[in-house]
């Protein structure tokens, strides 16, 4: 703990000059700080690190050894992930890039369904006053209270058997087994559990838009759809795109909702690794290999979206 | 079954979905801006309400679908038996704390929301202090947050690797890395870390911290950086120095922010399923209360016992958000 009891230093330099003695305890003090940042960096990596090196080694040589063994006897193989991704490695007929697939069709649609709706609801909201709009937004923002639990056994049960006042269906159940349809129960639950977080956070964005705009837009004779497309769309870009990133790994990354709703056909690479682990626990070169490809989407968008990344993800980080 | 290069299967496979997928999403936005084409064509006295119905219509619509309905069906039908058939009164409630399994469930869910978020908060305000006095921080800092992109399950089979384990015997080479470290540091036989009541808990835990410690420490540094330059400045030059420093000024200008981000992760903590359900299924004393109420429901089979925890896990959620949001609010009129 010698860092934390170090010198907390103002970001401005002072004007009288430092005595010495001060000034070797502040740089002390700060490559002290960096070495503790270090090495906790590293050990954060390191579990990771074991992770990816695994997935590269034969399996003969994951079975008996270390994976920090590599480093002294390195033998590198990509047999690992093509036997995971094309099959042979997982006892299931074409591996698990048909996952990778189901991962990318649940994602995709559910990041862009919810997104719609939300801006529009949004939109509404901030920008077209009624009687109880303040009213219904408090509503909206208190449902994020919700937990996901409190939804899961009665939108199941409306899914399979529909609904019905009497004998008039009034909503269909949506059975659809083995067709590529049956995703569809996963982007509406999607864009359901999104909903009041995406309107919540759209909407503190979109009600700081200058009010002239708008008005300027109205005198030139626009209706609100116009404004909504040709001005409020553009400006409210990078919060769309900030919820966009984290709604797509959010979903990337679910597990309860793919549980609870999917079917074999429909499964993602998660839910078909939360499974693996118990039955192919002693492979462990094909479930690192598995789960390296399931993180490295993930990966990729931190690394090259990283500042709209890190807004999408604290501005939702309550949600669920 | 398909031959290891048979991409042909593969894409088989992979357009019927993609095809849907595609439709779907086309589909989707054509009817909007059909919709949108057509309402402004509405004038007069109906135009508002229906630009109204227009934009608000389908959120409503769907949140009152899916989450106000099953919400309210959810809490009646914890008064009703496994299959929601019969009324039972509060007995499944009454199971809830009574069973010694559940209650095991709530006595390690209480565990996780007091643990988990106070050592993930501490190391993330730890972090945050460091990182304030460096120069360049950005890679150590990404590398820290990075866990925080992973999904549950990918960090779950990360640790699961940490904590593989085989019986020590000589000619067998551990494989974890958990149990290689002990065994060098002189522990002959270390237990089987999954199977290892109780610890096994905290092992588990040990995941949800290393995945929520960067996001502490981003929030929590940001609001370190937002504390004035010139009131450090001033104390210092009142004599205040290092600790004294930072437990005067410093920590009473981010404790707002402190109690948020404890909040934020207790809450994510209390709905924690995934950790659970890859590294144990909740076997071996594991299980916590998001986990059991997914088991009771769709494993045994039982909707009244399911929905009754599920109320309760909504019951020690309302106040954590509630309390978290005034916070949030109040630092947001302080800035």
């Amino acid at each position: 703990m010698s860092a934390t009891t170090a010198e907390l230093q103002p970001g401005t330099t002072p004007a009288v000059p430092e005595p010495a003695v001060k000034a070797v305890r502040r740089a002390f003090s700060t490559r002290w700080a960096s070495v503790a940042v270090v090495v906790i960096a590293v050990l954060w990596t390191i579990p990771t690190l074991g992770l990816f090196i695994t997935s590269f080694r034969p399996a003969a040589d994951v079975a008996n050894s270390g994976w920090w063994t590599f480093f002294q006897n390195p033998s590198i193989t990509f047999s690992n992930y093509s036997s995971v991704l094309l099959g042979g490695g997982y006892n299931t007929a074409g591996g698990l890039s048909s996952f990778f697939v189901n991962s990318l069709v649940i994602a995709i649609p559910g990041a862009l369904f919810p997104l719609a709706i939300a801006t529009m609801a949004a939109y509404s909201l901030a920008w077209v006053p009624f009687r109880g709009s303040d009213w219904l937004f408090f509503a909206i923002f208190a449902l994020q209270v919700v937990p996901l639990q409190m939804a899961l056994i009665p939108l199941l049960r409306l899914f399979s058997t529909g609904f019905h006042i009497g004998n008039v269906q009034v909503f269909p159940p949506m059975q659809f087994n083995d067709s590529a349809w049956a995703f569809s129960r996963l982007w509406i639950a999607h864009t359901m559990f999104a909903l009041p977080l995406a309107i919540f956070l759209l909407h503190n964005f979109m009600s700081q838009l200058p009010r002239d705009l708008m008005e300027a837009a109205r005198v030139d004779g626009a209706n609100h759809f116009v404004t909504f497309r040709k001005i409020v769309l553009p400006l409210a870009l990078p919060a769309i795109a900030s919820f966009a990133i984290f709604q797509f790994l959010w979903v990337w990354n679910d597990l309860l909702v793919a549980l609870t709703f999917g079917n074999t056909t429909t499964q993602p690479l998660n839910a078909r690794l939360e499974q693996q682990v118990g039955n192919f626990g002693s492979h462990l070169e094909l479930l690192t290999a598995g789960a390296f490809i399931s993180i490295i989407v993930p990966l990729i968008v931190f690394l090259s979206l990283q500042r709209y990344f890190v807004r999408g993800l604290l501005a939702g980080s309550v949600k669920g | 079954m398909r031959t290891a290069t048979d991409w042909n299967a593969v894409l088989q496979d992979a357009l019927p979905k993609f095809g849907a997928a595609t439709i779907a999403v086309i589909v989707f936005f054509a009817i909007l801006l059909l919709v949108f084409l057509a309402a402004g064509y509405a004038s007069g006295r109906i135009a508002r309400p229906i630009t109204i119905l227009i934009l608000l219509g389908p959120a409503i619509l769907l949140m009152i679908i899916g989450l106000v309905i099953p919400a309210i069906r959810t809490v009646v039908l914890s008064f009703y038996d496994a299959n929601s058939i019969k009324f039972v009164g509060g007995a499944n409630y009454h199971y809830a704390f009574t069973n010694p399994d559940i209650q095991r469930v709530l006595i390690n869910t209480a565990m996780w929301i007091i643990i988990t978020p106070i050592v993930a908060t501490a190391l993330g305000l730890f972090l945050a202090i460091l990182i304030d006095k460096m120069k360049h921080e950005s890679v150590a800092k990404s590398l820290i947050f990075l866990p925080m992109a992973i999904s549950f399950v990918g960090a779950s089979i990360i640790w699961g690797l940490v904590y593989e384990w085989r019986q020590n015997t000589p000619g067998t080479n551990q494989v974890g890395l958990l149990s290689q470290i002990v065994i060098w540091l002189g522990w002959k036989n270390p237990p089987d870390w999954l199977l290892w009541q109780p610890w096994n808990t905290f092992l588990l835990m040990v995941i949800m911290i290393w995945v929520q410690t960067g996001f502490a420490m981003v929030v929590l540094s940001a609001a370190i950086k937002n504390v004035p330059g010139d009131v450090l400045e001033a104390a210092s030059l009142d004599g205040a120095t290092g600790f004294g420093l930072f437990r005067r000024i410093t920590l009473p200008m981010v404790r707002g922010t402190v109690i948020v981000v404890l909040t934020t992760i207790m809450i994510a903590v209390l709905k924690i399923f995934d950790i659970v359900a890859t590294m144990t299924g909740g076997n071996y004393s594991t299980s916590v209360l998001a986990n059991e109420m997914f088991n009771q429901t769709f494993v045994q089979g039982d909707a009244g016992h399911g929905a009754a925890l599920a109320v309760v896990l909504f019951a020690c959620v309302i106040p954590l958000v509630v309390y978290n949001v005034v916070q949030l609010r109040k630092e947001r009129t302080v800035r």
